[in-house]
């Protein structure tokens, strides 16, 4: 049997990748520990001195209620910016989408490879920030294992509907706005730096309506071996679905781009 | 006139003091807004609402008041201005790098501007000021939110708007000098491991004396000054130090400016 016709798709962007591949395996190493230095211990002996982690942090310290969430962050930074200019350059500015398409290769597997390579890219980018949980006693266990496969989720989860959006697009203008409007307020509202029982009611609704909280509370429960089973199924399926719609959407995009 | 130029002027190199026509850069930049991208701009305005009102009602709670130089004061009025003088940071180094190396590699901007009376002093100060101006505005909106969110302790954080552009115009220098030195979208991916740094460890977010002995080191990022002077303004808590902050600011300005001639002309007039 030969390689299936996606992974061939997913072989082009991996050999771009090697070309480039120190300075971001850097980056998604130092920035996480960054993150966690800065952050979690400085911002934490704030918090903790204030001694109200029973109340609002579950028990846990600040620095353990932050470092699971950023493999959640992380994958979204990740999987949506691997989602948006590149998808689009593709079809644009490099044509590398359209020369795929001149070789057996069709529209659906080109997408595969695409949404195959932002799942990679994902992965990458969690398994940075894992390796950092992994330094410090508070966050070591067995369940960051199981994390790094729900932060790629998340990720994949980002990646699919973007890339749907981003591939049908001509220009590039609207793309800091999906930024700005999407990505930052879910980063600094979905529950990572702070409990959503922080927010005003109506906000805490939207934010549990939005698929960053959802990797959250999947990411930090299982590091904490706290998963629960009917929450932890409904976490799943909302960003599996997600997933996978938009890569329907995604497929639609890349058929109709480059069937014309 | 000899006699003005000789003497204060030394430090700034003839690349720059030999600058005439900058603001063609400016207007040229005004006709690119003008033709679209305005949505880019206006949107920017978001950002430090969406940011001040999570540490308000987030990390406000979980903080609550913050000790700075033997004073409390409620988090988010300790993190406000901060992340004010980091937003301008960023700002200005985004604009001057991504968007430099695009005009500098694809666009071949410099090299059609440069075909022209103008100079690469030009250059170099007149899409430096454009990352400012970018800076500015974006500064007046952070201050303007701050106001609105009632973050603000004193009259003297009026102040803090000059200091914001004075930090906006030192991080595009810097920036735009850097930028030169790139090679390929790839080395991009080093800029945010060297601002990241800087914005989680200036005393942004928890007060200096949280470094305990590591704190002399927190005073080599340039960032630490631009906050220490933003907070001071906007308690209204002014001292002499603000002066030697200022002072390491428009250093650093005056720096990337010189260096960033320099490296223009290089790669694209010899």
């Amino acid at each position: 049997m030969s390689t299936p016709a996606s992974i061939r798709a997913w072989e082009a962007h991996v050999t771009l990748y090697r070309s480039v591949w120190k300075s971001n395996v850097m980056g998604s190493f130092v920035q996480p520990l960054l993150y966690l230095l800065g952050m979690g211990l400085g911002v934490g002996a704030l918090v903790d001195d204030g001694n109200q982690n029973e109340t609002l942090l579950d028990g846990l310290t600040y620095f353990q209620f932050l470092a699971p969430a950023l493999l959640a962050t992380t994958a979204m930074m990740i999987a949506s910016n691997e989602a948006l200019w590149p998808v689009l350059g593709g079809f644009k500015w490099w044509k590398k989408f359209h020369s795929e398409a001149a070789t057996p290769l069709t529209p659906n597997e080109i997408a595969g490879g695409v949404a195959l390579w932002q799942i990679t890219k994902s992965f990458i980018a969690v398994f940075g920030v894992a390796a950092v949980l992994l330094i410090f006693p508070d966050t070591r266990s067995w369940g960051v294992l199981l994390a790094i496969v729900f932060g790629t989720l998340t990720g994949a989860a980002f990646a699919a509907p973007i890339s749907a959006w981003s591939a049908s697009r001509e220009t590039d203008h609207s793309f800091p706005t999906i930024n700005r409007f999407v990505i930052v307020p879910l980063f600094l509202f979905g529950g990572a730096f702070y409990p959503i029982s922080q927010l005003p009611d109506w906000m805490e609704t939207v934010a549990i309506a939005t698929p960053l909280w959802h990797g959250v509370e999947l990411c930090r429960n299982s590091v904490y071996d706290r998963l629960e089973l009917w929450p932890t199924v409904g976490h799943i399926a909302y960003l599996v679905a997600m997933a996978a719609v938009g890569w329907l959407l995604a497929a639609r995009s890349f058929r109709r781009r480059l069937t014309q | 006139m000899s006699v003005i130029d000789a003497t204060p002027l030394r430090i700034v190199p003839p690349q720059i003091r030999h600058a005439r026509r900058p603001q063609r850069m400016l207007e040229r930049q005004w006709m690119v807004n003008r033709a679209g991208g305005w949505a880019i701009f206006v949107t920017g305005f978001f950002e430090p609402l969406f940011y001040l009102l999570s540490i308000r009602v987030g990390f406000g709670a979980l903080v609550g008041d913050v000790d700075d130089n033997g004073t409390l004061i409620p988090y988010a009025e300790f993190v406000a201005p901060a992340l004010m003088a980091a937003s301008a940071m960023n700002g200005a180094v985004y604009e001057s790098t991504m968007n430099i190396f695009f005009k500098l590699k694809y666009e071949k901007l410099y090299d059609a501007v440069l075909a022209t009376p103008m100079t690469s002093g030009d250059v170099a100060l007149g899409e430096i000021l454009n990352a400012t101006i970018r800076g500015a505005v974006y500064s007046a909106a952070f201050l303007a939110t701050m106001g609105v969110l009632d973050m603000t302790a004193s009259w003297w954080s009026l102040l803090m708007l000059p200091v914001a552009v004075l930090i906006a115009f030192s991080f595009s220098a810097i920036g735009m000098a850097a930028t030169t030195f790139m090679r390929s979208w790839a080395d991009f991916e080093y800029v945010p491991s060297v601002m990241l740094p800087l914005f989680l460890f200036s005393a942004t977010f928890y007060p200096l004396s949280s470094y305990g002995d590591w704190a002399w080191v927190v005073q080599f990022s340039p960032l630490y000054h631009g906050v220490a002077t933003m907070r001071g303004l906007n308690n209204g808590d002014l001292t002499w130090a603000m002066l030697a902050h200022i002072g390491v600011l428009v250093a650093l300005a005056i720096g990337g400016l010189t260096l960033t001639a320099r490296r223009i002309e290089r790669l694209l007039l010899r």
